[in-house]
């Protein structure tokens, strides 16, 4: 109605608030370069020196466009997962879903050296990374749906989702200790996190599974603006309620699988960034929600992205601790306040 | 006199109640009803005799355990979701889950069975929805968030949403729990505006019994044994009525249609 046009206000605002957080993410990094020559190089134009070109093109751009990418998606997958379970806790990383993600990436990192050679080249190409990892988060994720069916407590859930985290854990640890020094560093780095791993093939194949669940999460936006009035209402309007919560865990398991797989698991963005949006733009439409959600999402990992490189100095903070400091005391907010929004 | 067309649902033999893996259990068995158009039927009976469990089974919430439900000469469990969204509208006693839906987009709702893939809203649908928010008298409140409405606006709110689902049977699954006499009476009176002006056909599982006995047109009575159905004057006449809820307690007064508390 009459709310459209503070809609497009608030979308052409957090547009213009996405560009510029691209290009201070751009501008600031351990090699000072000036703004100027960041603008040349993008429009295509030869910079004054040859190595900043190299570092904006090959090093920079990319961290920025992962960073969109990730922020975005973990924030998408947040969404879906709190429509899903009606619970305003939920998100990849509080469910355990970039745990099971974890796991995946454990099992093939730690665990391959009891598998034959052949499979050691595969374990660490990146695709087998992020197939490990998709499989990881759909495991835990429906193991999780499994018990949210019988369990409907919102603080319960919570806690199942950590206990899921734990035994994780737990698994991952015996194959730690099972495991050559080299591999455990490897796998650990990767705990860290990092958006700056990724070539332009990696990025590639990133957006490609990106564009793929997106709009997959097209089909299911109806069903999801019905399922905000629980279940049994949405049945009366018509929804399948199983294609619907199919096509929900196919996409958040891809996306929370895929972005953990090239960037690690990284913490909090999917559960911090909708309650932020939903503070923004106060509307549960998910046709209004779902693009703010992925333009926030990817404006919080950029400025993350642009704290942890801590400019210009040589050091870079892993990102999530980072998206940590930023996430935690959201959740502790939310359960402090009364009145919880899904 | 009835002819079996007019029936809008036909049951035979129902049995309904849960099954879980081991066990059965039945809540009723051998149910012979039927439900006829443009009727308001209220569902009465002793708390725990079955009337959600009738009600939800009716409505395809929750499956039979045997018999047949025909609705529009159509077994129920042969319709699809999509299409029965189109025939029946429900209101249940479930809180719905907080969020930021306001009372407008929560009534939009009701018109998914006919919206397009992305959920617009046409002409026709905005129509809609204006009709229902004048005819539960509802335009104060359109923009407020769901979350900020007392119990009573918000049952109209629900009402709305199923008006605007334009299905031939609304049911509702206690609509008058929690409310205040006031708010309790407007809800009846709103139910029975909406039978006789539009021809919905309304069934209600209600505790009501004094504005059920005043506003149905007929009654379904819940005992431990049966169901009986039938005109309210009749089921009232022939002491049916008063036989559902007899106990040393109290006495039903044919005069005034109520229970009286027996003094000793």
């Amino acid at each position: 109605m009459n709310n459209n046009t503070s809609y497009s206000l608030k979308f052409i605002l957090l547009g213009v608030l996405l560009l510029l957080c691209i290009l201070i993410n751009l501008s600031l990094g351990s090699v000072d370069i000036p703004f100027k020559s960041i603008v040349q190089t993008l429009t295509g134009n030869i910079s004054d020196k040859e190595n900043w070109h190299y570092i904006i093109l090959q090093y920079r751009l990319p961290k920025a466009i992962t960073a969109i990418l990730v922020g975005s998606g973990l924030s998408i997958s947040g969404l879906l997962m709190q429509t899903l379970f009606r619970n305003p806790l939920a998100g990849p990383f509080v469910l355990g879903i970039s745990s099971g993600a974890s796991l995946g990436v454990a099992t093939l990192v730690l665990g391959v050296s009891a598998f034959s050679g052949s499979l050691v080249g595969f374990a660490f190409s990146n695709i087998g990374l992020a197939l490990a990892a998709s499989i990881g988060a759909f495991f835990v994720l429906s193991a999780v749906m499994l018990v949210a069916k019988r369990v409907k407590n919102t603080m319960s859930i919570l806690i199942i989702g950590l206990m899921f985290g734990s035994f994780t854990a737990a698994i991952i640890s015996v194959l730690a200790y099972f495991s050559s020094a080299d591999q455990l560093q490897q796998y650990v780095f990767w705990t860290f996190g990092s958006l700056g791993n990724l070539g332009w093939n990696e990025i590639a194949i990133l957006s490609i599974l990106y564009i793929i669940s997106v709009s997959l999460l097209f089909t299911i936006i109806k069903p999801l603006n019905s399922l905000l009035l629980g279940e049994n209402y949405a049945i009366s309007l018509g929804v399948n309620l199983r294609k619907t919560r199919n096509i929900t865990l196919l996409v958040t398991g891809l996306l929370t699988g895929v972005i953990t797989a090239f960037s690690g698991p990284i913490a909090f963005i999917g559960l911090a960034v909708p309650h932020l949006t939903k503070l923004l733009i106060k509307t549960s439409n998910h046709k209004i929600v779902v693009p703010a959600v992925a333009i926030i999402g990817a404006i919080v990992m950029l400025v993350s992205d642009t704290i942890a490189q801590l400019p210009n100095s040589e050091y870079t903070l892993p990102i999530n601790a980072v998206t940590s400091l930023f996430g935690a005391p959201i959740i502790i907010w939310l359960l402090v306040r009364k009145r919880k929004i899904i | 006199m009835k002819g079996t067309t007019s029936h809008i649902i036909k049951t035979t033999n129902l049995s309904i109640g849960y099954q879980s893996k081991k066990n059965t259990t039945y809540v009723a068995k051998d149910i012979n009803l039927t439900l006829d158009k443009g009727v308001l039927v209220c569902i009465l009976g002793k708390n725990g005799i079955g009337k959600s469990t009738l009600l939800r089974t009716l409505t395809n919430v929750q499956p039979k355990l045997s018999g047949e439900i025909i609705l529009n000469g159509k077994p129920l469990e042969t319709i699809s979701n999509a299409e029965l969204a189109k025939k029946m509208s429900l209101v249940l006693t479930e809180r719905i889950p907080e969020s930021n839906l306001t009372v407008y987009e929560l009534i939009a709702l009701g018109r998914q069975p006919y919206t397009n893939w992305i959920g617009a809203l046409t002409k026709e649908d905005l129509n809609f929805i204006e009709v229902a928010i004048q005819q539960t008298n509802i335009k104060d409140i359109v923009y407020k968030k769901h979350y900020e409405l007392s119990d009573g606006q918000l049952q109209k709110v629900m009402i709305a949403r199923a008006l605007v689902q334009n299905t031939e049977i609304i049911t509702l699954d206690e609509p008058t729990a929690h409310l205040d006499l006031h708010n309790k009476i407007e809800i009846f009176q709103l139910l029975k505006k909406l039978s006789q002006d539009l021809h919905k056909t309304i069934l209600i599982s209600t505790h009501e019994i004094h504005l059920a006995l005043q506003l149905a047109d007929e009654l379904w009575l819940m005992n431990d044994n049966d169901i009986l159905t039938g005109k309210t004057e009749e089921l009232i006449a022939n002491e049916s009525v008063a036989k559902l809820f007899s106990s040393d307690l109290v006495t039903f007064d044919l005069k005034s249609k109520q229970f009286i508390i027996n003094s000793d």
